[in-house]
């Protein structure tokens, strides 16, 4: 953002918005918007809690659980499929299904199937976070240049020095942006999860304040998800620009 | 100068140690007839140049040498075993360079040797004597897209020299680099040839470039694609780099192939 001829720092546009959200809170005119500079003093005093740090502690492991599984599962997938005409052609249609399925309404049948714990957000995590992953990995490897299969195969790489040595590295920008955005839907996911299955980690503290008018409290969990996101988000972000270089040279 | 029939060649040329032999060799693409009975011989450490039309089987007939290509009927033989895939007795240098942009020069040039499973120390040495060889000393540590087109093809040539194949197999490999650099490296090419004993099989679209590098030049043509002569420059090969372009028998070879290959550029 520029003022008086003059760049400011990045996000600088957000002091504009907090200033404002000062006021109106300040203006009482409704309980649900408490000042800012009272959330943030429940923040601080929030995150010294127990059961914030249990709900945080919990949210984490789900979190990094599916994104894990996501990963590990979704980018040699979407390598094969990129790769092998006939896994493409079994598993695409349900690629496409499931990443433009609304995905909250599975949630309630994971919950019969697989209990009311964190075993189904890491589930509904996972489903979130798979499919686009899936679909970079693949649109990843189908762009490799033809010229550099060939070479691997010209100096004989095995099909495992392949895909970890050519195909993984020349699919990685695409792979990368896939992550991100599909850790910004597993953060989605992951929320999700814990509001419908509602009695574990931040699902809980959510309902508990929601439905007690802890306003102050609701908005500093909020500000605290909202932050996390965006710095994870943030940080895949500057990994993607690392590889970048190379992006245009394939 | 001599040419030669191709239906006669072997009766004319019978001592001929061929390191790679095309035998009848017919490629279709669908229905495209891309090649059809093909058959030529590679001449063990002379440089053979493919030269003809857009579209007459050149990368097709180099790709099927290399193995990266099934070929439809006939066979291929190099060093007189039958080629049924890549191997390690042949080395491609591509058009494109097709380096890997995320490593560094030497990791690149030693890239063949690290698929063949050649320990670390041992192939930077190797890759390091052949990236002195072509002229990239002191960018050992620069990636692909700090260096120009032409010292990115010296990355290729300097892998494919380092797995140390018999025969180099070069896709118009200094199509993508300007002018002068091309000039250089068709002088270094001579010299790479004369040092090296390799077989190159090299496929041009230059008419001089092709004569002022080549042994022996393949001029192929299409509809049906045939090997439709085989020139063989005999009298300026020893006069010096410098002197080759000014040669009777060298301008003479430019004029005659390209009196048979202009009814075929539209
Ligand atoms: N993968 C393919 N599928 C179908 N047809 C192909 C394929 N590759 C080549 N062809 C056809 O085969 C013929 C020979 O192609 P090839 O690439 O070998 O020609 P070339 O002599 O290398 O041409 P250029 O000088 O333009 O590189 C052409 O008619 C081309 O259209
Ligand atoms: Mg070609």
């Amino acid at each position: 953002m520029m003022l008086f001829g003059r760049k400011l720092p990045a996000m600088s546009s957000l002091l504009v918005w907090a200033a404002l959200w000062e006021v109106v809170g300040r203006m009482d005119l409704t309980f649900f918007v408490p000042p800012i500079s009272a959330v943030f003093v429940t923040l601080f005093g929030l995150i010294q809690t127990t059961p914030f740090q249990n709900a945080l502690g919990t949210t984490a492991y789900a979190f990094f659980l599916g994104v894990g599984f996501a990963i590990v599962i979704g980018i040699p997938v979407g390598i094969l499929m990129g790769k092998t005409r006939f896994l493409d052609e079994l598993l695409l249609p349900w690629v496409n299904i499931f990443i433009s399925a609304p995905l909250t309404a599975l949630v309630p049948v994971l919950m019969v199937l697989f209990g009311f714990g964190t075993k189904t957000i890491v589930i509904t995590t996972t489903l979130f976070a798979i499919w686009i992953i899936i679909l970079n990995a693949r649109a990843g490897v189908m762009q490799i240049n033809r010229s550099m299969v060939e070479m691997g195969r010209s100096f004989g790489a095995s099909p495992l020095d392949a895909f970890f040595k050519i195909y993984l590295w020349a699919a990685l920008p695409e792979i990368l942006g896939g992550v991100r955005i599909g850790i910004i839907r597993a953060v989605k996911g992951v929320i999700i999860g814990q509001l419908l299955v509602s009695i574990v980690g931040f699902g809980a503290l959510f309902e508990l304040y929601s439905s007690n008018f802890l306003m102050k409290e609701f908005w500093a969990v909020l500000i605290v998800l909202f932050g996390l996101a965006f710095t994870i988000s943030e940080f895949l972000g500057y990994l993607e620009r690392k590889v970048s270089f190379y992006a245009s040279a394939r | 100068m001599s040419q030669i029939n191709p239906a006669t060649l072997a009766d004319a040329r019978p001592a001929l140690d061929s390191a790679v032999s095309v035998r009848n060799v017919s490629k279709n693409y669908g229905d495209v007839q891309a090649l059809k009975n093909l058959s030529l011989e590679f001449p063990r450490g002379e440089l053979t140049s493919l030269l003809g039309p857009s579209g007459c089987g050149k990368t097709t007939l180099l790709k099927i040498i290399a193995g990266l290509l099934p070929q439809s009927a006939g066979q291929i033989e190099v060093d007189g075993k039958t080629v049924t895939g890549p191997g390690p007795d042949r080395a491609f240098v591509f058009q494109d360079f097709a380096l890997l942009p995320w490593a560094n020069v030497l990791r690149n040039v030693a890239f063949g040797l690290e698929l063949r499973g050649v320990a670390k120390s041992e192939r930077e040495a190797i890759a390091e004597k052949y990236i002195r060889e072509v002229g990239l000393a002191g960018f050992e540590k620069k990636f692909p897209h700090q260096l120009s087109g032409g010292m990115r093809q010296r990355v290729g040539l300097a892998r494919a020299l380092s797995v140390d194949a018999q025969v180099l197999l070069l896709d118009e490999p200094f199509s993508a680099v300007d002018e002068q650099t091309r000039r250089k490296f068709q002088e270094d090419l001579l010299a790479l040839v004369a040092n090296e004993k390799k077989t190159f099989i090299f496929v041009t679209h230059s008419i001089e470039e092709a004569v002022y590098v080549s042994d022996q030049i393949a001029i192929l043509l299409p509809r049906p694609s045939r090997v439709s002569e085989i020139i063989r420059p005999t009298s300026f090969r020893g006069k010096g780099v410098d002197n080759i372009r000014r040669d009777p028998e060298y301008l003479d070879i430019v004029d005659e192939i390209w009196a048979s290959l202009r009814s075929y550029v539209e």
